[in-house]
């Protein structure tokens, strides 16, 4: 199968299905991604696919069913709970179910109405339908004294939507259950209406703090399958753009972490530190944003020539200003008290229920794809992997500190090693029926894009994978038995995207 | 403590060192003075996210970084709509955001503005109209003033804000 990373393929029946997640999970390998597919304009079917993380790399399981009147096909949830929210996705976009009871809508709210399935090749995607909402049913907790907190989907702060609502019993939060789904816009339905040389640009906005993940992740499935090398001056400059995203992302973070425990001297140096990152990128590739570096076959522009030097020195200055912010922090008692043993997600708990990324790496799961599987240019850079074993807020501090210095190590490398040659060469238009996987490990955790291509240069079918699926939940676990007013450190702490969820 | 203040003297008042913004904006330093001008008083902000990517999220926060001195101006970000002279927009508006958007919008006291924050917030963007996505902010509550980019630069969102707020006074007894 065509991707960046080593990947294989393999087309199986209703059992197999089963079996085949059985003993991924019995080996240790990880649910990374499953969705659906209406192919029943080519052979009458629906097609389910899940694409596992194991040691020899990304295994890609596809299981068709009849279009009949009511498709269905075995739940992975057993094995992977994680995939439980992914086949709500499933059945709301495409209405094939998995043979789990849980049907309450995940992405449709109704916006759509229940017998309409837009993923299928027969919805119109501009039918306009007026909203009929209902009420959720959300698990009650019942007892003395208990009660429920109700917030969102409209957060007090500048953050996306969702709703989250919490049972307590005076401050102690008992049970949590998320409500997503608010940014559902029909990403996938779009993608199916663009060239594939236009399609990077949607990827970059599924979620825009990780754009060049996303629009990475679009072109390498591209170049894929059309059989694409781009030069190596383009791949090491689309990797210094991601760890710069990594970069601006972490310190982000660390500011507002600061903020969310009473410190505003962190948030105040650290959004110093992400601004003056941005404007590094707005001077040297060409966008504080880099929404539309990447593009198929390499990137859109290069650095200018007297780059090097002052970059060096950015990330010289950068490094010592995080260094002597990691030592305020850890020194500082408040800061620290709210930050140890604040929202544990402890490593068994993170293990079972399929963490990944950056929330893995803070419970003590050490994968990173830069390292486990390292592509261009990760190959040459050796990248280190990092991890935390407490799994608590403290844990996910000092893990974005670790690969804060890690990325600054990354980036010197590349700019002082940077080939010399052209940033880009031409991608022709893939034949159709072709389809092709890319994997990028960007500041949250893998994301995927797992393209098919149509006839005369257009995209039959698109599905972007943001590792929040997998680690949304969690928070639902780390949160027990802390205070409700911890929750919007622990949610800050994880930071897990929305829109990249909601799609 | 000793090293934390003196770290805070070291890095000094950086709204001071501000460069010069990219080309068709105005300085920060002129903005700032405007918007003292104009307002007299806070301008009480709520940001709601109706569908966007997060770009623009990530924009808005970084007008409250030190380089902008968003509060030292008069401009502040509140948590709730009842406390809001404005609401901040962004996103192309998803179906399932419209009510949340509509009831907030309904929240707000009159007199108010809005502000529609990015190219989806302004026309739909590269979502546009969809079973999913209503398109434009204006398309589904009322909107005083739009503001392009993909994402905003902070530099441009602070020049719409102030836009808003002149025009507002020009045109109207539009008291805030």
């Amino acid at each position: 199968m065509p991707s960046n990373l080593p990947c294989s393929h393999k087309r199986v029946g209703a059992v197999e299905w089963r079996e085949i997640a059985k003993s991924v999970r019995s080996v240790g390998g990880r649910l990374f991604a499953l969705w659906g597919t209406d192919d029943r304009d080519r052979d009458g079917s629906f097609r389910v696919y899940a694409v596992y993380l194991q040691s020899g790399g990304v295994a890609i399981v596809e299981h068709g069913m009849e279009g009949g009147t009511k498709p269905t096909y075995p739940s992975l949830r057993e094995y992977f709970p994680s995939a439980l929210r992914m086949e709500r996705a499933i059945f709301d976009l495409l209405g094939i179910k998995s043979m789990e009871p849980d049907h309450r809508g995940w992405l449709r709210h109704g916006g759509w109405p229940e017998d309409a399935f837009p993923l299928r090749r027969d919805f119109d995607r501009n039918s306009q339908f007026a909203v009929v909402s209902r009420p959720y049913p959300f698990v009650q907790v019942e007892g003395d004294g208990v009660h429920e907190i109700a917030v969102g989907p409209v957060h007090a702060g500048t953050i996306e939507p969702g709703h989250f609502r919490f049972s307590v019993v005076g401050e102690k939060v008992l049970r949590l259950e998320e409500r997503l789904g608010y940014k559902h816009k029909g990403i996938e339905k779009l993608f199916e209406t663009m060239v594939q040389k236009e399609g990077h640009r949607l990827a970059a906005r599924i979620s825009g703090d990780s754009a060049v993940a996303y629009s990475w992740a679009y072109c390498a499935a591209l170049e894929a399958v059309t059989g694409t090398i781009c030069p190596p001056r383009a791949v090491q400059l689309r990797a210094l753009a991601l760890e710069h995203e990594r970069l601006a992302n972490h310190l982000g973070d660390l500011g507002a972490l600061g903020n969310d425990a009473g410190f505003a001297f962190g948030l105040t140096q650290f959004s110093r530190m992400k601004e003056d990152l941005l404007r590094t990128n707005q001077t040297y590739l060409s966008a504080r944003y880099l929404m539309d570096f990447v593009v198929p076959g390499g990137v859109a522009s290069d650095l200018p020539d007297d780059a090097s030097r002052l970059l060096l020195d950015h990330y010289r200055f950068l490094e010592a200003d995080v260094s002597a912010m990691r030592n305020t922090y850890d020194n500082h008692a408040g800061v620290q008290d709210r930050f140890r043993e604040t929202g544990i997600l402890s490593q068994e708990t993170a293990y079972n229920l399929d963490a990944v990324g950056l929330i893995a790496r803070a419970s003590g799961i050490p994968h990173d794809l830069r390292s486990d599987f390292p592509w261009p240019p990760y190959d040459k850079l050796k990248v280190k992997v990092y991890s935390q074993p407490s799994g608590d807020v403290a844990a996910r501090v000092a893990l974005r500190f670790d690969e804060v210095l890690e990325s600054l190590r990354i980036c010197r490398a590349l700019v002082t090693d940077l080939r010399a040659g052209n940033t880009g060469t031409a991608v022709p238009d893939a034949e159709p029926g072709l389809f092709g996987i890319g994997v990028i490990e960007g500041w949250r955790g893998p994301v995927l894009i797992a393209l098919e291509t149509g006839p005369n240069g257009s995209i039959r079918r698109c599905h972007p994978h943001d590792p929040s699926w997998q680690n949304w939940p969690l928070i639902e676990y780390a949160i027990l038995g802390n205070l409700v007013p911890d929750f919007p450190l622990i949610n800050k702490s994880f930071n897990l995207s929305y829109s990249g969820h909601d799609v | 403590m000793i090293n934390t203040l003196s770290r805070m003297i070291r890095t000094g008042i950086l709204t001071e060192e501000v460069p010069r913004p990219p080309k068709g904006d105005l300085p920060i330093g002129e903005l700032q003075g405007k918007v003292r001008r104009v307002l007299g008083r806070a301008l009480c902000i709520r940001h709601v996210d109706a569908g966007s990517c997060n770009g623009c999220e990530l924009e808005i926060q970084a007008l409250n970084n030190p380089y902008y001195n968003l509060e030292g101006i008069g401009i502040k970000f509140v948590a709730s709509p009842r406390h809001a002279d404005m609401l901040l927009v962004t996103g192309p508006v998803s179906v399932n955001m419209e009510e949340a958007l509509k009831r907030t919008f309904d929240a707000v006291p009159d007199p108010k503005l809005v502000v529609a924050v990015g190219d989806c917030g302004a026309c739909g963007g590269i979502f546009g109209k969809s079973y999913a996505s209503r398109g434009a902010v204006a398309d589904v509550i009322p909107v005083d003033h739009t503001i392009k980019g993909c994402p905003p630069s902070p530099v441009t969102i602070l020049q719409a804000i102030l836009e808003t707020i002149q025009s507002t006074h020009a045109s109207t007894n539009y008291h805030l």
